[in-house]
Parts: structure tokens; C-alpha cells; sequence
């Protein structure tokens, strides 16, 4: 091939088009204005301006993780970079695919504290999957490919590269794609299938069985939820999933118990107790899912499948591990299991099921029903209701109105939900959505909001309406931060400290000083017809529903105690006081 | 395994095969860190200049379970070719190398020079008033040696921490 010389700038571009990138995130600064020249001069990839660069960090996961793809986001030196830091991190919790592009001072200048220069190797060293500083032009095409392949491979996550400003200016050569291997990153995406046929075995042996399912098998794709769901029925054993696991399995699903955890249903924690075989599949027994782990599961066998080595026996020891892609391994025991002729043990099921429906009676997620405010659950019903025949996505922010919208809105297939799990970042789902709406132009993206989440990446409504991503903020607007007011009310004496907002800005005319449209529910007679005009009007969107400021989110596993130890309501007491170890917890 | 034998906390030798890039070593010391694994020592240094490849010696500490999560959160990390526990895979051998400055003059210098020499320990450095002992061997060894050395004048300790392979005759 002959051979191509272009600035580094240039090869950027032709880099990031060769990885199929047809939108870029992003802010200019000093440090990356020739990268910025470079997008000037092509036609081919798309550039959304964003007010903060966290918020482009966020749109990018946004984008990635509704289309299954790797989210690109380019950011100037300094501060560019430090604002860029939450996002990463949040992009790494969630395995989330990304490459960052960073503008750095010139070579000559590292190291001197140079105008905007920041060590942002070694700040984003902890908070990416892998990340590079490029020194020199010939190097960065190769450094690039790599970030995508290290970026996309194994368990997803975000990658970052420092490009000097004078190494964007030199001239060197590209190569593609094609030309660039990896030399130690080869994670394990095919299973030992001795260990799969142990699985299989285990899995037909069980009694009271339970899949439980993580953001995994959302990661590793449509193909991997497909079969999932096909194992699943085949045995028809229960599956619950995690937050970040939602749609992974059809919500719609008979066999599906709900989401699982700290304000998971009664019947998926109960099942998760009581199982005697586990079969975890692309999930990390994270602390808000098992709860106090002396207790977890007791007496159960648990089945590991991941493709992160390292995600195995981290918090709980587990009985088998299969290391690989989920989609790899699942549809080897799909495989095995009729290849075996294996039956589940029916008479057991039956027995296992009925328990479960006993359980389901409880119907743990009811609420005390208002005629004369409203509930947020009631809001997130009737939105529901509004949109269950439109091709939707969802975000959301953190807090109680992320509980909520996890355990009333039900998901079919992955990559619809879009929340932050891992690292809880309020101010994800505004500029996620925007992400999505981009990905997606056609579909109707909501974003569920609270009203203290929402203040903290709201620049980005200037974002929405500068690229006509017609995206839905729907804020329950309960005048708190609504899960610390309900923690400090179960557990610090109602001492309500800093929890409530006051000066919150009136959001119909913020949304009209952003050149959006701004909407308000106040009574409960006023909401179907706030929500309809929601999803009718065109462009971006706020609407403020304001929701009774004093309901919790149930059930909730008080930190510390154990899937049986749950709190179904405001009625129910805890059976002890939350001891010291669990007061400790977040 | 019985529970108490899962929290007994076992002190394990690590071998870890990686590129020789910036970072490397603050990507492996900030792991630790960053998780709150111990380091007992940490040696590191190239091993391969034609394939850029750096040999980094860990010894560390913990449960079973943390010893296991070390291997697997170092394997992960980008750069890193191979993980080798020498303390789970057979036999090892294990060195350290000490310099050692002892001053004085008299009986004690020559009662140091005396011990150093049933250590095996070498002079790579004399003046008329000090010596300087280039001593290899095991951690042990070298702790007591220096502590024989700290009673004899000495003003100056320095040593390299562990490195340390497999025994017999496979390769890395």
C-alpha cells in the first residue's frame, strides 16, 4: 500500500471514519483546534456542541449504549479534560464502549504547567479502561485503531488519548485499521466448554433455580438477549435482572420476577433467598443487588458467567465460572442442554413457582393511590400507558425517580434504558438522552428526571435545541433530593439536612429561555394531558410534574441486611434497628 | 473451603510480564492503591529490549480471595502480557540484593568485615574508615545481616526487594 502522509489532525479524521464514527461529542479549545479545523474540512462525521464536557461524555455513553457501538467524544486540554472525568468514570462502572479524544499543550510544553495543562494520563488513569499519551504522528493511527479495539473488546469500556497540539500539526503516516493488532489485550471471548457442560448439568439438577441477569448481556448485544431469553424459556426457570439488566429479558415475560436489589420487587429478592442454583450471566454482584453478604443466598450453588476474569468470586464466591462472551456461552448451553436432552425437574418447578406466585401476591410495588396529588408512580403509569406503542428509549438520572422508573416501566429488548448504575452520576440522563435522540431521530426518548438531577448538566437543553434533538425531560418534581430526604428519614431521624431545594428556577420558563417548550402538571387532572402534549410537541421538551414531595421509594433493602430483610412500604418497620456496619453503607 | 482458612492471609510472590510504556508501573502501583491491595516490595525492570518487554516482581499480601482478585485485576489490565503466581505454581527461587555502608575503624571494622564474610557478603567499596557489602540472598538473610551490620557501625541501607522464579526447567 502506498503510503499515505497527512497531519495528525487529518489522521484522526480518517481514523475515527475507518472506525465507522459518523458523530462526534465534543467542545474546542486552544488545545485541539487543529482537530477542529480537520472536522471543518469533511463532510462525513457529525459534531454536537456541547455546553459542559461532561455533558458530552455522557451523550456519547448515550449514544453508545442504544446503539451498541463505541460512543466518540473530543475535548480540549486542561479543564476540557478534568471536566471530562465524571462521565469516564461513570463510562467505566458501566462498561460503557468510548473513546475520548483529548487535546494536549505541545510536547515541548509537558511537564511545565503550561496555559490549560493537565496531567490527564495520569488523572483519567484510574477512571479508563486503557488510555495513551501520543508523542508522535506515526504512532497515532495505530494508537487510535487500538483505543477502538481496547475500547469495544472484552468488557467495554472508555479509553482515552492525549494528543499533543504539535503532534495533531506534524505530518505522518496512516495505516488502517486492517494493519493493527494487539499484542496483549486478547480477552477470553469463547468459553472451556467443560465448564459449560457443567453448567448445563447444574442447571437441569436444580430445584429452585433462578437466572440472574446483568448489563452484561445488554453489552454484549442483541444476539446475546435473543438467547437468553431462549434458555430461559426453554428450562422456564424465573429470571430477574439488575438495574443495568433491564430489557435484557422481556419485562412482558411471564418467568420475569422484575428487577432484583435494594428497591428490587419482593418476589425477585425472595427468589433470590430461597434459590438453590443462581445463574448469573453478565453480572457483578454489586453491594445494591446482594445486600449483606453473609446472607446472600444461602445454601445456594452459583453459576458465574462473565467475560471479566476479575468480576469473579470479587464479592461472593461462586461454585463455577465461565469466562467468555455471553452470547458465546449462552448459546452453547442452549446447544448442550438439548444436545443432553436435558428436562428441568418439574415437579420441583412447579413447587418453586408456586412459592414464587405467593410471593408475587404480595404485590410489592403497590402504592397508596391520590386523587388529590400526584404520585410519581402514578405519573410513570400514565406515561407508560401514553407510550407503551411508540418506539421509545429511556434515561434517567439517579435517585428515587431512577427506582421508580426501573420498577414501572417495562423494557423488551436492551439497549431502550439508559441509566447511570455503577457510579450513580446525577445529571447522566439530560445529556444521554441526547446522545440517544441523536443515534435515534426518529424515536421518542424520554428522560426521567428529578428535579435536583436535573439541575446539574440543564446547560445541555442549549445542546438539544442547537442540534434539534427533540428530547423529553420529564421531571418528578418533588421539591427534594428524594432518596437522601428518604435516607435521612429511615435512618438519621428525619433530620432533613440539606436535602431540600429551595430557589429551584421555575422550569416552563427555563425551558422557554432555552428556546424548548415548557410544561406543567400540578393536579392529577392535569397529567394525561401534560404528557400527551409532551410526546406531540415538537423539539426538545420539559415537563414538570409536581409529585407528592414526601413518598419513598419501596420495597427497599435497608443497607446492611439481607434479601428477606425487606421494607414493603410506609408502614412497615424494620424488624432491628439498621446495625452500625449497615449505617456505614451508601 | 472452610471459612477460616479463607481469610487467612497468605503472602504470595507475583511475576508480571509487561510492556515497557510510560505508565506501566503507575498503572500496577495505582491498582494497588486504587483497590487497597498491599505491596511488600515491587521490583521492576526491562527484561527484553527487542520486544520492549519489563518483568515486574510483586510480593503482596491477603485472603485467598484478594490474592486471586490481584491476579485477575493485574491480567485485565491493557499492557500486561502474562500474570505468574510463583507462589502457587511449585517451587521457586527468590533473591534480593542489599548495599550496605558500615563506617568505623578498629575492632568493629574488622569484626564487620569478619561477618561479611561468613555471609559471602562482597566489598564493592573500601576507604580506610568504611566498607560498602553487596550481599545477595533471601529476604531473611538479609535482615539479619543487616541487623548484625546496624550494631557495627552501619550508616546506609539499600536493597532492590524481591525477584524470583520459578524452579525447574519451564520457561515464563
Amino acid at each position: 500500500m502506498a503510503e499515505e502522509l497527512m497531519t495528525g489532525a487529518q489522521i484522526i479524521m480518517k481514523a475515527l471514519k475507518d472506525q465507522g464514527v459518523d458523530v462526534v461529542f465534543g467542545y474546542p479549545g486552544g488545545a485541539v483546534l487543529p482537530i477542529y479545523d480537520a472536522l471543518f474540512q469533511q463532510n462525513d462525521i457529525r459534531h454536537i456542541l456541547v455546553r459542559h464536557e461532561q455533558g458530552a461524555v455522557h451523550a456519547a455513553e448515550g449514544y453508545a449504549r442504544s446503539t451498541g457501538k463505541v460512543g466518540c467524544v473530543l475535548v480540549t486540554s486542561g479543564p476540557g479534560a478534568t471536566n471530562a472525568v465524571t462521565g469516564l468514570t461513570d463510562a467505566l462502572l458501566d462498561s460503557v464502549p468510548l473513546v475520548c479524544l483529548c487535546g494536549q499543550v505541545p510536547t515541548h510544553l509537558i511537564g511545565n504547567d503550561a496555559f490549560q495543562e493537565a496531567d490527564t494520563t495520569g488523572i483519567t488513569r484510574s477512571c479508563t479502561k486503557h488510555n495513551y499519551l501520543v508523542k508522535d504522528v506515526n504512532n497515532l493511527a495505530r494508537t487510535l485503531h487500538e483505543a477502538f479495539y481496547v475500547a469495544r473488546s472484552g468488557r467495554p469500556g472508555p479509553v482515552l488519548l492525549d494528543i499533543p497540539k504539535d503532534v495533531q500539526f506534524n505530518v505522518g503516516r496512516y495505516i488502517t485499521p486492517q494493519e493493527v493488532t494487539h499484542k496483549s489485550y486478547k480477552p477470553q471471548v469463547k468459553p472451556d466448554i467443560a465448564r459449560v457442560e457443567e453448567a448445563v448439568a447444574l442447571l437441569a439438577a436444580a430445584k429452585r433455580p433462578i437466572f440472574y441477569v446483568g448489563g452484561g448481556v445488554v453489552n454484549s448485544g442483541l444476539q446475546a438477549a435473543k438467547l437468553l431469553t431462549q434458555l430461559v424459556r426453554m428450562t422456564g426457570y424465573p429470571c430477574t435482572t439488575t438495574l443495568m439488566g433491564l430489557g435484557a429479558f422481556p419485562a412482558s415475560d411471564p418467568q420475569f420476577l422484575g428487577m432484583l436489589g435494594m428497591h428490587g420487587t419482593y418476589e425477585a429478592n425472595l427468589a433470590m433467598h430461597g434459590c438453590d442454583l443462581m445463574v448469573a450471566v453478565g453480572a457483578r454482584f454489586d453491594d445494591r443487588v446482594t445486600g449483606k453478604i453473609s446472607e446472600f443466598a444461602p445454601g445456594s450453588k452459583k453459576i458465574h458467567i462473565d467475560i471479566d476474569p476479575s468480576s469473579i468470586n470479587k464479592n461472593v464466591r461462586v461454585d463455577l465460572s465461565v469466562v467468555g462472551d455471553a452470547a458465546n456461552i449462552l448459546e452453547d448451553m442452549i446447544r448442550l442442554w438439548k444436545e443432553r436432552q436435558k428436562r428441568p425437574d418439574s415437579a420441583a418447578l412447579k413447587d418453586w413457582w408456586a412459592q414464587i406466585n405467593t410471593w408475587r401476591k404480595r404485590e410489592c410495588l403497590r402504592y397508596a393511590k391520590s386523587d388529590t396529588i400526584i404520585k410519581p408512580q402514578y405519573a410513570l403509569e400514565r406515561l407508560r400507558e401514553a407510550i407503551k406503542d411508540k418506539d421509545h428509549y429511556i434515561t434517567t438520572e439517579v435517585g428515587q425517580h431512577q427506582m421508580w422508573a426501573a420498577q414501572f416501566l417495562p423494557f423488551d429488548e436492551p439497549f431502550r434504558w439508559l441509566t447511570s448504575g455503577g457510579l450513580g452520576t446525577m445529571g447522566y440522563g439530560l445529556p444521554a438522552s441526547i446522545g440517544v435522540q441523536i443515534a435515534h431521530p426518529n424515536s421518542l426518548v424520554i428522560g426521567i428526571s428529578g428535579d435536583s438531577s436535573v439541575m446539574m448538566n440543564i446547560q445541555e437543553m442549549a445542546t438539544a435545541v442547537q442540534c434539534g434533538a427533540a428530547i423529553k425531560v420529564f421531571i418528578l418534581n418533588n421539591e427534594y433530593m428524594g432518596m437522601v430526604r428518604q435516607w435521612q428519614e429511615l435512618l438519621h431521624g428525619s433530620r432533613y439536612s440539606q436535602s431540600q431545594l429551595h430557589g429551584q428556577p421555575d422550569f416552563v420558563k427555563l425551558a422557554e429561555a432555552f428556546g424548548a417548550t415548557g410544561l406543567r402538571a400540578t393536579k392529577v387532572s392535569e397529567l394525561d394531558e401534560v404528557i400527551r402534549k409532551m410526546i406531540e410537541t415538537p423539539g426538545p421538551v420539559i415537563a414538570d410534574i409536581a409529585v407528592d414531595p414526601t413518598e419513598n421509594c419501596f420495597p427497599m433493602i435497608p443497607g446492611g441486611k439481607a434479601h428477606n430483610d425487606m421494607l414493603l412500604g410506609p408502614g412497615d418497620k424494620p424488624e432491628s434497628a439498621t446495625p452500625e456496619d449497615g449505617m456505614v453503607l451508601v | 473451603m472452610p471459612n477460616d482458612l479463607m481469610d487467612k492471609i497468605e503472602k504470595h510472590t507475583i511475576a508480571v510480564l509487561v510492556d515497557n510504556e510510560p505508565g506501566v508501573l503507575a498503572r500496577v502501583i495505582g491498582l494497588f492503591s486504587g483497590r487497597g491491595y498491599n505491596i511488600e516490595s515491587l521490583t521492576v525492570s526491562e527484561i527484553d529490549k527487542e520486544n520492549n518487554l519489563s518483568r515486574i516482581t510483586v510480593v503482596t499480601s491477603g485472603t485467598p480471595m484478594i490474592i486471586e482478585q490481584i491476579k485477575a485485576q493485574l491480567d485485565r489490565l491493557v499492557p500486561v502480557h502474562r500474570v505468574r503466581d510463583l507462589s502457587d505454581d511449585g517451587p521457586s527461587v527468590e533473591r534480593e540484593l542489599a548495599l550496605v555502608k558500615v563506617s568505623g575503624a578498629g575492632d568493629m571494622r574488622t569484626e564487620s568485615m569478619r561477618i561479611a564474610g561468613i555471609y559471602n557478603a562482597r566489598v564493592v567499596d573500601t576507604t580506610l574508615t568504611s566498607f560498602i557489602f553487596e550481599l545477595t540472598g533471601t529476604a531473611d538473610e538479609l535482615s539479619d545481616f543487616i541487623s548484625l551490620m546496624s550494631k557495627l557501625g552501619m550508616v546506609e541501607v539499600s536493597c532492590t526487594g524481591v525477584v524470583a522464579m520459578s524452579r525447574g526447567p519451564n520457561g515464563f
